[in-house]
């Protein structure tokens, strides 16, 4: 990372820890927002983080790896979460699915070579009365056929 | 379904926004409670514990402070519901929650509303400015001298477990969401060790209704143990799909009739966490003494195969278990595998009741509630579709998904 981005990312997390507080329930709203603007938490932002919150850096990854909206590796411009729960599958999830790779030549868990997408799977959205669904950042899409998919995905920066 | 078409009993009927909140601070405490009691209001997120006891029990703490969270982690497979309270009918969510407040004396109240819904998030957020500007929120609410209360939204960051209730605690706290031993509960030390109350949107919602109208009112619905309505998120093989609002006792037959769901073969009631029930079993009422559900009903039409719905059900278990206790991290590993040598046709019958024992095991064994109820579908399913599963050509395989 370039000085000058540590820089500003250090400025944004002591605005974040302003924001939401220095006490121990702020870390997820603090993680969440970081994640939200990169897509990531970097080794660079959780030990900021930690400083501020007076907690080992190692708490701070030990709370990352457990949800799984957060992530301590890089990942795409944006994250396509397509659900892979029972009523979606009966809705057609799978023909949406192996369009969706073909259309991006990658598989679930993997990222665009331009780094435009990753494409994840996630359990039951609340969307299961209009499956297939799938969430695009924070944005959800149902009633999904291939093509709807395909369009949407082309359609994001 | 837009919320004009909507029709119920209880929630989906008209209300005046306000309008329980400035009943209820006329109200004594004790005067809430007892109405409570008598409309025998249950936990509508699964568990069905009285609502007027887990209040109560707050009320009676002796604590600086005191908490109330709406659990809006909604994750079980298959529902909805919370979704369409929280979207369309945010006043009556909001208002429950301002009436425990007063109930049990606390001046704080968090929504843990689930990452996958962080859509809604904004919408949440104005209706809360709009009703602090309206006097139901922040000091002296609807002019009762001294009774302040606020409101709060935290966002989940996607684990279904988070939904257990002191899981959903330790999130609130900065914490992995591990769930933590039981006792003591959330009702003696929650939040920060504070009292604090954990009650499901759905469970919420209903209260002032309850306050308007009376307990006795609420009970003219439902039966003698599960009084007033439910909603069913209904998903799967039928013709409309989506959120009813019915009288508990309302039978898994009248359901399937009212949804437009023909050539049924099964019906999952209670999410990956409930049961499997055949049509045999159609008879059966939806309510806490007969087929509990905290709302989920999936239906699987004649050409559904049953090892791939269970299939899916353990693929959820294994991502979702915490890993901190043996039985559930390791026990829905070997069901999943069970299920995948079923599908395969490696499996002896020796091996599968075995897997059996260990699924009951588990539903003592488990630290929480997801160990617990995870080897529900997996006990359901293997008895209750048997033939098609080991006894008929290709073992369900040639079924198609
Ligand atoms: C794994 C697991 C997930 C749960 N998820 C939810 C949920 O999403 N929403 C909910 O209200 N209750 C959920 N519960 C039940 C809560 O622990 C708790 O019983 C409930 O929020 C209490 O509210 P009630 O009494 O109003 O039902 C879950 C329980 C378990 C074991
Ligand atoms: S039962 Fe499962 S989810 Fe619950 S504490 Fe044990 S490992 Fe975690
Ligand atoms: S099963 Fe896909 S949203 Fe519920």
């Amino acid at each position: 990372m370039l000085v000058y981005e540590k820089n500003s990312l250090a400025e944004e997390i002591e605005e974040l820890v302003k924001t939401y507080g220095n006490e121990r329930p702020s870390l997820l709203p603090i993680l969440e927002a970081i994640q939200s603007k990169y897509n990531y938490i970097s080794d660079f932002a959780q030990q900021e983080i930690a400083q501020h919150l007076a907690i080992h850096p190692v708490e701070v990854y030990s709370v990352i790896s457990f949800y799984s909206f957060l992530h301590a590796e890089p990942k795409g411009r944006n994250i396509v979460r397509l659900c892979q729960t029972i009523s979606c599958d009966l809705a057609g999830k799978s023909k949406v699915a192996e369009a969706i790779q073909k259309e991006l030549g990658i598989r679930f868990g993997e990222t665009t070579r331009d780094r435009r997408i990753t494409l994840e799977y996630t359990n039951c959205l609340g969307m299961c009365d209009c499956g297939p669904a799938m969430i695009v950042n924070d944005a959800v899409y149902t009633h999904l056929d291939p093509q709807r998919a395909i369009k949407i995905l082309s359609e994001i920066k | 379904m837009e919320k004009a078409k909507r029709n119920g009993l209880v929630l989906f009927t008209d209300y005046q926004q306000g309008s329980a909140v400035k009943k209820a601070v006329t109200l004594t405490r004790d005067d809430i409670l007892f109405e409570l009691r008598e409309a025998k209001l249950k936990g509508r997120g699964g568990a069905g514990f009285p609502t007027s006891t887990k209040w109560m029990l707050t009320a009676a703490a002796i604590a600086d402070k005191k908490y109330i969270v709406c659990n809006a982690d909604e994750g079980e497979p298959g529902t909805f519901k919370d979704r369409v309270l929280l979207l369309e009918y945010p006043e009556l969510v909001f208002e429950g929650m301002v009436i425990a407040g007063y109930t049990i004396g606390a001046e704080y109240g968090f929504v843990y509303l689930r990452g996958e819904y962080n859509y809604m998030l904004k919408s949440l957020n104005d209706y809360l400015a709009m009703m602090r500007k309206e006097n139901l929120l922040g000091k002296d609410i609807a002019g009762k001298k001294g009774f302040n209360f606020d409101i709060e939204i935290k966002l989940g960051a996607g684990a279904y477990v988070c939904g257990e209730e002191t899981a959903l605690i330790e999130s609130l706290e900065g914490n992995r969401g591990e769930p933590r031993n039981r006792p003591p509960y959330p009702v003696n030390r929650g939040y920060l060790g504070y009292p604090t109350i954990v009650n499901n949107v759905e469970t919420l919602a209903s209260v002032p209704h309850i306050i308007n109208k009376g307990g006795e009112w609420y009970c003219t619905n439902g039966t003698d143990k599960s009084t007033g309505s439910k909603l069913f998120s209904v998903s799967g093989d039928c013709e409309k799909p989506g959120v009813y609002e019915l009288p508990w006792g309302t039978t898994i037959n009248e359901l399937l009739d009212l949804v437009g769901a023909k050539d049924t073969k099964a019906v999952q009631v209670g999410g990956a966490s409930g049961v499997c029930l055949n049509q045999e079993q159609f008879g059966r009422k939806l309510a806490y003494e007969d087929a509990g559900t905290g709302g989920s009903i999936m239906i699987f039409n004649s050409k559904r195969s049953m090892i791939k719905v269970l299939k899916n059900f353990m693929e959820f278990f294994v991502e979702e278990s915490c890993g901190q206790c043996t039985p559930c991290r390791i026990g829905n590993r070997k069901l999943l595998e069970g299920v995948e040598m079923i599908e395969k046709g490696t499996f002896t019958f020796g091996y599968i009741n075995s897997l059996k024992e260990l699924a009951k095991t588990m539903q003592i064994a488990s630290k929480c509630g997801l160990g617990q109820s995870s080897p529900n579908s997996f006990l359901s399913i293997l008895e209750n579709f048997d033939d098609e599963i080991f006894h008929s050509k290709g073992n369900g395989v040639s079924h198609v998904n």
